[in-house]
């Protein structure tokens, strides 16, 4: 087993970890706390392919790895800024109750 | 003059006005309406005499005046002319008219004083006054014709005026029936005349249809044996004046007008709107003399024969009636008759005078009549009158003038000049002499009759319930124009006499002559001293027979009775012509109704219930195949639709995290399908 999917093989499994974390937690800090688990996924892979794959002798897999990173900082405070705003609306952080968009 | 000629129409537009404004006031506003009436006719009768001395003044020439109506096609075909002619036929009419009217309507103030309706009264006197002014001064056919119609309108009404009565609703509905007969033919006569000549103007500056040129036209062309266009319209003319006049064989509703009021009697069916045939016979009198020179026209000799057979006809019924209206309406159905047989015979000037001067005494005779009514509590039979000489002079009086002017009693009165005028025309008749025989009986049927009624009704003594306090004469209103009409009675004669025929060329233009020596010429005299000796012998027998049995004070048998042979019957029920008609004109007609109403009901009506039922099951089938196959078909793929909505709103349950769910299947599936399939 060659390094690189050694490193893909644990993405995955970060990946799911977060997946998972996402669709059955019902707090939302929770969920928030797994899409940070996908988003890790995501720069593990960027980082592994450019380390053993088709990269160049630039920093570019880096680089996107820093820019995911300040993203997913502003998106952090975005999110948690939201379950600031649900939680003084709805007195709960529960997602499963925030559902006034039910068809 | 021609200025003069514009403004005419003010004549027949007063009266007409006078009864809009009549219709629209209050019952109780009686003082205006009879003192508009009375106003607007008095102005019309001013105009007329001025329109006369113009005439007069330019030698009888003929004025026009008419203007473009409306258009309501292309050409002269689809243009409705007005127009009005002053001429002296019409001239003389309208003096006539507005002046007897004039007379009659004053007389309908003490007449109708205690009437209800008496505003409704001089609406309708004055309609029928505008109207009538309108017919005679008219220059065309359309306008001719609508004036015919009014003036038959106005004589319905009018004769129904008391429509409370069954009689008088009953004559009124006759009357209009009867002289639609005839209205009917003429009007055919009017399209017919109109289509071939292309022109409604009776004269027209020699394009008219009463002018050479188009007279030619017509001549030429042969309808049917030797009567040529002419004769055929003159014809077909001459059925709306028997209608209108009362001649044989239509005369059966003029006696029964006689329900109406009797200044209606004597206005309309006596003086003018039964004359108004008369009238029309003369207007197109070119047309019917039209043809060949020194040719009687066939169309003058059924003329003639029929106004003969009126005179003597209806003379000789008048001879057996009781009521003192019924012998005047005979007496004035046989003078019209003499007046159709001097206008076929002597022309148009010989018609006209005897027109112009039994309108005179034949509206005396009626006035009279209505006083001798008014004075004895509507008492009209005159076995039951009697001696009224006595309290009523003035009445007996004037009665007596338009008697003997009837009669035509010799030299002093109107109605001699003109009834000899007619006479010496019909025995200088080249065709016949049978209508002169007619005419010569008649004579003497009248001078009997009319002795028969002046003795019984005012020579005598009182018989019957009409108790003599309670007789008086009438109020001045009523008496003067009697004695205004006994007068004119008097004097119209004089202006027709053989001496100095100033009327006969007034009507024919030409100047009039003084002349006494042809006042004693032999041919004046030979006839006049038949026609005399009729006169005399007629109102000798009737003095004879009646004279004694007036004095007594009880009700006698008529002595017509004893003569022979069922004769007194058939005059007393008027040869049966009512009945006659009873029993083949109203069985055929209402046969012919009944047979039209089963053809309505059943088979019209069936058919169209047929329609209606096809109609109706196309309606129900497209109801159905509507509501069991369109709609239900939408409603079904609507509530399918509806249904799988419901279902698929159901996904959207406002759960964050199925939503992602369903993003992360969705994912799995795109990777699995590239992993497995996707990437050949």
């Amino acid at each position: 087993m060659s390094p690189l999917t050694g490193y893909l093989v644990l993405s995955a499994a970060l990946f799911a970890t977060g997946l998972a974390g996402v669709l059955t937690r019902r707090n939302a800090i929770a969920v928030l706390i797994g899409v940070e688990l996908m988003l890790n996924a995501a720069n593990l892979n960027f980082v592994a392919f450019w380390r053993y794959g088709a990269g160049g002798p630039d920093a570019a897999g880096l680089v996107f790895v820093l820019f995911t990173i300040a993203v997913a900082a502003a998106e952090a405070a975005v999110g948690l800024a939201l379950v600031i705003a649900v939680y003084r609306h709805y007195r709960t952080a529960h997602v499963d109750e925030v559902k006034r968009l039910r068809g | 003059m021609e200025t003069w000629v514009q403004w005419m129409w003010l004549i027949p537009v007063l009266p007409m006005v006078a009864a809009g404004v009549s219709g629209l006031l209050p019952r109780t506003a009686r003082g205006w309406s009879a003192g508009l009436s009375i106003g607007s006719l008095a102005l019309s009768f001013v105009l007329s005499v001025i329109s006369f001395a113009a005439v007069w003044q330019s030698g009888g020439e003929r004025h026009l005046y008419g203007f473009r109506w409306f258009q309501f096609g292309p050409g002269a075909f689809g243009t409705l002319w007005l127009s009005w002619v002053l001429d002296p036929l019409s001239a003389s009419m309208l003096v006539m008219v507005s002046g007897v009217g004039l007379l009659i309507f004053i007389y309908s103030l003490g007449y109708m004083a205690h009437d209800a309706n008496f505003t409704r009264f001089f609406c309708f006197l004055s309609l029928f006054a505008g109207a009538m002014l309108g017919l005679v001064m008219s220059n065309s056919l359309v306008g001719l014709f609508m004036c015919w119609e009014l003036v038959g309108l106005a004589s319905y009404l009018l004769i129904g005026f008391w429509f409370q009565k069954p009689a008088a609703a009953a004559a009124a509905k006759k009357a209009f029936i009867t002289t639609r007969v005839g209205d009917l033919v003429f009007f055919l006569g009017l399209v017919w005349l109109f289509g071939n000549s292309g022109t409604q103007l009776f004269y027209d500056n020699g394009s008219g249809c009463l002018e050479a040129a188009t007279l030619n036209a017509l001549v030429q062309q042969k309808v049917w044996w030797d009567w040529s266009l002419s004769q055929v319209i003159g014809l077909l003319l001459f059925a709306g004046a028997v209608g209108k006049s009362g001649q044989l064989p239509l005369h059966v509703w003029l006696p029964d007008a006689m329900e109406g009021p009797t200044p209606v009697s004597a206005l309309i069916h006596a003086a003018t709107m039964v004359a108004a045939g008369v009238f029309l016979m003369a207007r197109v009198y070119p047309l019917l003399v039209a043809g060949p020179e020194g040719v009687v026209q066939p169309v003058l000799m059924v003329m003639a024969w029929v106004g003969g057979l009126t005179a003597v006809f209806a003379a000789a019924v008048a001879v057996a009636q009781d009521d003192i209206k019924r012998i005047l309406a005979y007496s004035t159905i046989s003078q019209l008759g003499y007046m159709m047989l001097g206008l076929a015979t002597g022309g148009v000037a010989v018609g006209v005078f005897h027109l112009l001067t039994h309108a005179c005494f034949k509206a005396l005779l009626f006035l009279g009549a209505g006083s001798v009514i008014h004075a004895c509590s509507e008492e009209q039979n005159i076995w039951r009158l009697g001696g009224l000489r006595r309290w009523m002079p003035v009445t007996y009086v004037t009665y007596g003038v338009g008697m003997l002017a009837l009669t035509g009693f010799p030299v002093l009165f109107s109605g001699f000049w003109s009834k000899e005028a007619i006479l010496h025309a019909t025995h200088a008749w080249p065709v016949s002499a049978g209508p002169f025989w007619l005419g010569l009986a008649g004579v003497f049927l009248t001078a009997f009759y009319m002795t028969r009624q002046m003795v019984l009704v005012f020579g005598g003594t009182p018989r019957g319930n009409v108790t003599s306090g309670s007789i008086h004469e009438s109020p001045p209103v009523m008496t003067v124009p009697l004695i205004v009409l006994a007068s004119l009675s008097v004097v119209t004669g004089f202006v027709g006499t053989p001496a100095w025929p100033w009327l006969q060329g007034f009507l024919e233009g030409q100047q009039a002559i003084l002349d006494w020596s042809r006042l004693f010429g032999a041919d004046v005299w030979g006839l006049a001293a038949i026609s005399c000796a009729a006169v005399f012998l007629g109102m000798g027998v009737g003095l004879v027979l009646y004279r004694r049995i007036a004095a007594e004070g009880v009700i006698q048998r008529d002595p017509l009775e004893q003569l022979p042979a069922g004769l007194c019957p058939a005059l007393r029920k008027k040869f049966w012509v009512d009945e006659a008609y009873q029993h083949s004109v109203v069985p055929a007609l209402a046969w012919l109704a009944y047979w039209c109403d089963r053809m309505d009901r059943w088979v019209w009506a069936g058919l169209m219930r047929l329609a209606a039922c096809v109609t109706l099951v196309v309606a129900r089938l497209s109801q159905n195949v509507d509501e069991a196959v369109v709609n239900a078909g939408f409603d079904r793929a609507c509530e399918g639709l509806r249904l799988q909505g419901g279902r698929l709103s159901l996904w959207q349950n406002g759960q964050v995290q199925r939503y992602l769910a369903f993003v992360g299947a969705a994912m799995a599936i795109l990777v699995s399908l590239w992993w497995w399939g996707g990437n050949r």
